[in-house]
């Protein structure tokens, strides 16, 4: 157990690594960043002046190790237009983008766990099959497209719910609802086939044979095992909603970190775009090892793996 | 955990209408794309401020002349659409294209040599799916300016995880099977075991993946388009028309209907298609 733990830090670790030098890259793609910040009617001398005060006269080696050695202390410089500490603005907005990805979450696993063992005690149905098919309409549903409906339906003709903005929890409450759509073919489908596993089982047979009831039988036994992958599974499903919330959360002006990081690449402000790049992703590679890790520790055999 | 059992074999009952609903969508989306220049009643770049957001057929006050009705700036709206088609397919084709090669030329490699070079192959999918796909793309080309090329070149260069992961798993299933030994007794090449043995042997599989990810990089290249970070105007994306039309939608709802629909529809279409293609085939796609 320990040897799996220590290989899949290193794992962790250096994937982490890769991303980091490749946020850095990312943002060295666009040419002469002095050129850019110092913006479209600058002279030279403004442009020599921005370059040393960002220090981006120094070689391309010495700018790197600079930024990954701050970066491993949380210190992601400051932001050209914000002109704030880039870490101290996205922690302001973190709490917004959590939140998000928890409320769409919880919705997609209401919406997927009843859906999954639906389907699987009912498998081969009509129930089945209009299950599956709900999997697949969700799966086709372009994110932003559904956002918008829902802002017509429920914000202006029915009037449940505030249009767009960060305020309330309300406010959370439609693109909480866009967000579990990505999630939820996914979860429905593994749901599902966790499920008809478990039902086929030895223990589910002996389950019967002493006459318990089908509400035990399914809740306790079956839905217990065939939740391990599900939860490992809802892990990294928060980690992909936590990536893609960058589109949900322009639709609807929630001030997230996906809304910082689409202001700040409109504004050609490169330190906030590799922080948030590279937040996001150690907080995808935190999530699937905890994923993994769980995985292990419930499930004995996954673990010489 | 242990795997499901996949049945594979001709598809039977709703499966098979499925399919064929399916491959009728990407069919005559296909048609568009491909004709739309003759398909189009209208010169989809033409405005016309007399004609602005003109209503569609089913509505009241319609123009017989323009179907699907007019945008903001008086374009035909079912002109734009068929347009779009064009661009989304393209998108999605090329976009496939890219990352297939990508893909599948690591995971061919990763499955049949395995150890130090498959830990590698590994590696790189993983920091692949570590990376968030919408926001790198969007910063990529934020930052270096939008145009079509580097917008596909973006997309394909971070889609190839599906691609690696089936290519290589199924490539391993067939290295150690007799055809592949008999090849190499042959005095058969490296390259040549993996382009004329492995590679049509997976190939089945590798056309699933490539249906789920056209699929995928046109959804993208919407909500890209969508943000302003995709296809430059005045080209007719789906997503960018859902874009232009999203301040006239509180009052005009049918101009962001009318094109997420098809976006939906033919992206629902692509997946009716992949699935029954991969029960045909009996491919495993979740990594």
């Amino acid at each position: 157990m320990l040897r799996f733990l220590l290989r899949r830090l290193i794992v962790a670790v250096l994937v982490a690594a890769t991303v980091l030098t490749l946020a850095f890259v990312l943002t060295r793609l666009s040419g002469d960043l002095a050129i850019s910040i110092a913006g479209p009617n600058a002279t030279q001398q403004d442009v020599d002046a921005v370059r040393k005060a960002y220090g981006l006269d120094r070689p391309v080696v010495i700018q790197f190790f600079d930024w990954v050695g701050r970066a491993l202390l949380g210190d992601f410089g400051e932001s050209y237009f914000f002109k704030a500490r880039v870490a101290a603005l996205i922690g302001e907005r973190m709490p917004v983008t959590v939140s998000l990805g928890l409320t769409g979450l919880v919705i997609a696993l209401a919406i997927s766990l009843p859906m999954g063992v639906l389907a699987a005690v009912r498998e081969n149905t009509w129930a089945d099959r209009a299950v599956q098919a709900v999997a697949l309409l969700g799966q086709a549903m372009p994110s932003f497209w559904l956002g918008l409906i829902l802002m017509i339906t429920l914000g202006l003709h029915l009037g449940w719910l505030p249009i767009s903005g960060t305020g309330s929890w309300e406010h959370y409450v439609m693109p909480g609802i866009v967000l579990a759509f990505s999630a939820v073919p996914a979860l429905t489908r593994l749901t599902r086939a966790g499920m008809i596993q478990a039902l086929g089982s030895d223990y589910i047979r002996t389950a019967r044979a002493k006459g318990l009831s089908r509400a035990s039988i399914l809740l306790k036994h079956a839905l217990r095992n065939a939740a391990i992958p599900v939860v490992a599974i809802a892990a990294v499903q928060l980690g992909f909603m936590l990536g893609g919330s960058i589109v949900i959360e322009s639709v609807f002006a929630l001030h997230g970190v996906g809304f910082l990081a689409w202001e700040s690449i409109g504004k050609n402000d490169f330190p906030v775009v590799q922080a948030v790049v590279l937040v996001l992703a150690v907080i995808y590679v935190a999530l699937t090892m905890f994923a993994d890790i769980l995985n292990a520790v419930l499930d004995p055999r996954l673990r010489g793996a | 955990m242990s795997e499901a059992v996949v049945v594979s074999g001709p598809l039977r009952g709703w499966r098979s209408i499925a399919t064929w609903v399916g491959a009728v969508i990407v069919g005559l989306a296909v048609f568009c794309a491909l004709f739309a220049g003759w398909l189009v009643p209208h010169d989809p770049f033409q405005q016309d401020l007399t004609k602005r957001l003109l209503t569609p057929f089913w509505m009241e006050g319609h123009n017989p002349a323009h179907l699907l009705g007019t945008d903001q700036l008086g374009r035909d709206y079912l002109s734009r659409l068929i347009w779009g088609a064009r661009i989304s397919i393209l998108i999605g084709v090329t976009v496939t294209i890219v990352s297939a090669v990508i893909g599948i030329a690591m995971g061919v490699i990763g499955g049949y040599a395995g150890g130090k070079i498959d830990d590698m192959v590994l590696f790189a999918i993983t920091t692949r799916l570590s990376i968030p796909v919408v926001l790198v793309a969007l910063a990529v080309v934020g930052l270096m300016g939008s145009s079509l090329t580097l917008l596909v070149l973006t997309l394909g260069l971070l889609l190839w995880d599906r691609f690696a992961v089936v290519a290589r798993s199924t490539t391993m299933q067939v290295r150690n099977l007799d055809f592949v030994a008999a090849a190499w007794c042959a005095g058969s090449s490296r390259f040549h075991i993996l382009a004329r043995e492995i590679l049509p042997n997976i190939a089945s599989h590798l056309v699933v993946v490539a249906t789920l990810e056209i699929a995928l990089a046109i959804l993208l290249e919407a909500a890209l388009s969508f943000l302003g970070l995709g296809v430059p105007p005045p080209l007719p994306s789906w997503g960018l028309m859902i874009a232009e039309a999203k301040e006239y939608m509180f009052f005009s709802p049918w101009v962001i209907v009318i094109p997420g629909v098809a976006l939906f529809v033919l992206v629902l279409g692509i997946n009716l298609l992949g699935d029954g293609l991969r029960d045909m085939f009996g491919t495993r796609t979740d990594p």
